[in-house]
């Protein structure tokens, strides 16, 4: 079990004492200050205690019928369903008053433990929760303007875990869930249903049990012993872990008193009868004598490992290189300044990774424009060949027109010599075929008098240069 | 997985407001018992504390503090003693002693500020130094003034001189110990207020033991008389030590933490530009040069009380 280092054994105060010089002096009269504890235990009044029970088991165990036993009072009404995909953490907190002490109780129950067939996931909610709290803690541990004795502590304090009553043996999910909590939380497990296990079995289920967490390597939560006036009560009630405890808020006549106690054909158990279960030494232990020890407990053990884990994970150490001490504010600044660095450097890689993409991009436009260019000439080129040629083809055509002008000039001279003879039936022939009368020219003057003629017109046609062969 | 809830608790028999569902638990339960867990807890830890003295030498600091712990914490320095050349700087000297009375154990640290007193002469009237003094120790430190060797005024001087400080004090606004601010209900007001009345006590500081009436008491001897230190119609050293002592040791240590402290600390880390926000922590562009260190104490909300007995 490991040391707790803020009980300090009166061997090493002397010797603190010795080593810081300090002397112990006697005095000579009263001076008052034995009332500092009360002074203590006055503020503490007035700020109200704040405790968090984690209550881990499968549905219908009894876990609430527990908790209202042992406040007292009846919490919540409703029964959860089995038929829960996932495991679920419901917290919620109470405000209780006795006497002149208020506490602040949170209950959180697993709703939906071990109900699922695939019982893998069943446990990490669980963690998940408690690490959430520490997490919440250490955040405003770590703010600058923080109000820490205002903070509601939401730190589980005690993780009472429920172990079936089969009088066999642990179940698996309970040995692997109670080995990843072991060293978050205090765990106190206890046999619900007790009731259900005769005496001679509950001995050795409970020497089973304590035997199977020792062989796995369990941490359970030990009553603590180094204090007087608690350690032979505490002492013996670690031999009687884990509890065998019955819930029940129904009350029962026995005798000419109403106890607490569930009702069987066969007989009465009484709650709080400690030859029927250990429920009474549940309450002593957890409520009576040690929740200020559990409180403890979890901010110095366990808050505390957590939060060396965060901060070596974020980076910080004690210790520097060549081992020499390191100052939190030294490795903030040096955190810092290395944070500042890199973000430059990330910001001068941006900005070159720009420029360069940028100096591609403009390559590649440039080559894209030369490209357009190069294409543009071309086409620009190819037009004005295709224009020169054509140019060329006009020219030729005008050469034609104006040598078939000159040979039309010099055919209708020609007509009008032969013009007597066919007069008449010319303008007859031109009147019928208006639009024939250029190609007329081209005929031979007596084409148009035979059948065969047109035939030889069309001829005449493809051939001009044909005319005036025939004569 | 849901928030905390607060539960209405069919049990109880008051009406339930929504603000405060306490449920009054039936029958015994033990919660009352983590009182006197506390109560072994502290009584095995010991307890600490620290307080400093400050004041012109021979004005009976160290009989003063001998006194109120009722042990020789120092050799009390013997009057017209030539201390040789008053020291230009300030050096503190600490001394620190374990007193136990009743099983319960006191770590007591004493510090001294030999130099400084000297060049204070506050024998009419806080002078600007003092003022400006008192002003910025305020911000840091509960201080408590004290009118050192008042078996040199009569009762009316003491008065005079009393009614004299505390105008002094309210008029540059020196909020000395205990704080108005700090007051939490009515009765702490109540309490506070008859302090702040008396403030600051006139005390008499003796370490010898004499002869009076048949009784022992710890007391001067002059030429005219003997000056009874526990007499309260002598001089106010009973206040003091309650104050001190009895009363309020815990409740200076809880202000000193939780607010002085923190203080500190905000101031502190704004300096560095230290702006840690939980894992993510990203932050940094340094806090602005000119972000003023927090003016004065800030308010310390306890426990938000919801005593029952205001509502029904």
């Amino acid at each position: 079990m490991a040391t707790k280092s803020c009980m300090s054994s009166q061997v090493s105060v002397d010797e603190q004492k010795k080593r810081e010089n300090i002397r112990s002096l006697t005095m000579s009269g009263h001076v008052g200050f034995e009332s500092l504890p009360d002074q203590l235990v006055n503020r503490s009044i007035q700020q109200g205690f704040c405790f968090n029970i984690l209550c881990v088991g499968e549905t219908g165990i009894g876990k609430s019928t527990l908790i209202d036993t042992l406040f007292n009072t009846n919490f919540e009404d409703h029964e959860s369903s089995h038929f829960c995909p996932h495991v679920r953490l419901k917290a919620q907190t109470y405000e209780l008053q006795e006497s002149n002490v208020r506490l602040k109780l949170t209950i959180v129950n697993t709703v939906g433990f071990g109900d699922q067939i695939n019982k893998e996931e069943s446990y990490q909610p669980i963690v998940d929760y408690i690490d959430a709290q520490f997490e919440a803690y250490l955040q405003e541990e770590l703010k600058i303007k923080r109000s820490l004795f205002n903070y509601h502590d939401s730190r589980v304090h005690a993780c009472l875990y429920f172990i079936s009553p089969t009088g066999h043996s642990l179940k698996t999910l309970d040995l692997l869930a109670m080995k990843s909590l072991d060293s978050k939380v205090n765990i106190i497990p206890v046999i619900a249903k007790a009731d259900a296990i005769s005496k001679t079995e509950l001995q050795k289920f409970k020497i089973k049990l304590m035997s199977e967490l020792v062989s796995n390597g369990v941490q359970i939560y030990q009553f603590p012993t180094d204090d007087e006036t608690v350690a032979k009560i505490n002492a013996s009630m670690n031999g009687h872990l884990p509890f065998a405890v019955v819930g029940s808020m129904d009350e029962v006549k026995v005798g000419n008193k109403l106890v607490k106690a569930r009702q069987y054909p066969w007989g009465i158990v009484q709650v709080e009868n400690e030859n029927h279960c250990d429920f009474v030494k549940l309450r002593e232990m957890l409520i009576c004598t040690n929740m200020e020890d559990l409180r403890e407990q979890t901010h110095t053990r366990h808050y505390e490992l957590y939060r060396r884990c965060k901060l070596e994970e974020m980076g910080f150490s004690d210790v520097g290189p060549e081992n020499k001490p390191l100052s939190l504010q030294e490795t903030y600044e040096a955190k810092r300044h290395q944070i500042y660095g890199e973000r430059q450097r990330k910001e001068e890689e941006m900005k070159q990774m720009f420029v360069q993409r940028v100096k591609e991009k403009e390559a590649i436009l440039k080559e894209a424009e030369r490209e357009l260019q190069a294409k543009f000439e071309h086409l620009k080129r190819v037009h004005q060949e295709e224009r020169m040629k054509l140019e060329e083809k006009r020219r030729l055509l005008e050469e034609e027109i104006i040598s078939f002008s000159k040979k039309k000039a010099t055919s209708e001279i020609y007509q009008n010599q032969t013009f007597m003879g066919s007069n008449l039936k010319k303008d007859k022939d031109r009147k019928k075929e208006p639009g024939y009368r250029c190609d007329l020219l081209c005929f031979d003057v007596r084409a148009f008098e035979t059948k065969g003629g047109r035939n030889d017109a069309e001829e005449g046609r493809e051939c001009p240069s044909t005319m005036g062969r025939n004569e | 997985m849901d928030p905390p809830r607060q539960c209405p608790s069919p049990s109880s028999s008051r009406p339930i407001s929504p603000r405060t569902p306490s449920c009054e638990t039936l029958g015994y339960v033990g919660i009352e018992a983590v009182l006197d867990q506390m109560k072994i807890k502290a009584m095995k830890m010991g307890f600490e504390f620290n307080i400093m003295v400050v004041g012109q030498s021979g004005l009976g600091k160290s009989t003063m503090v001998n006194t109120l712990f009722k042990s020789k914490i120092w050799k009390s320095t013997p009057s017209g003693l030539a201390l040789g050349p008053i020291p230009q700087t300030l050096q503190l000297h600490s001394v620190t002693h374990v007193i136990e009375e009743k099983g319960v154990k006191l770590k007591l640290t004493v510090t001294d500020t030999p130099g400084f007193g000297d060049q204070i002469n506050n024998d009419k009237c806080l002078r600007p130094l003092d003022i400006e003094f008192l002003q910025r120790l305020c911000r840091t430190v509960n201080v408590v003034p004290v009118i050192a060797r008042a078996d040199s005024l009569t009762m009316e001087e003491r008065e005079d001189f009393r009614r004299r400080i505390q105008h002094n004090l309210r008029t540059h606004s020196i909020d000395v110990y205990p704080q108005e601010c700090f007051d939490e209900d009515i009765n702490d007001k109540i309490l506070n207020c008859k302090i702040r009345e008396r403030i600051p006590f006139a005390v008499v500081g003796a370490d010898r033991e004499h002869v009076v009436n048949g009784r022992c008491v710890l007391g001067r001897k002059t030429k005219w008389g003997i000056v009874e230190v526990e007499n309260m119609k002598h001089c106010e050293f009973p206040l003091l030590r309650d104050l001190l002592i009895r009363s309020h040791l815990q409740d200076l240590k809880d202000i000193t933490h939780n607010v002085h402290y923190e203080n500190y600390r905000v101031g502190r880390l704004n300096e560095s530009h230290m702006l840690p926000r939980g894992p993510g922590w990203v932050t940094l562009d340094p806090a602005p040069a000119n972000s003023p260190a927090l003016p004065g104490p800030s308010k310390v909300c306890r426990w938000a009380q919801d005593t029952p007995s205001e509502e029904y």
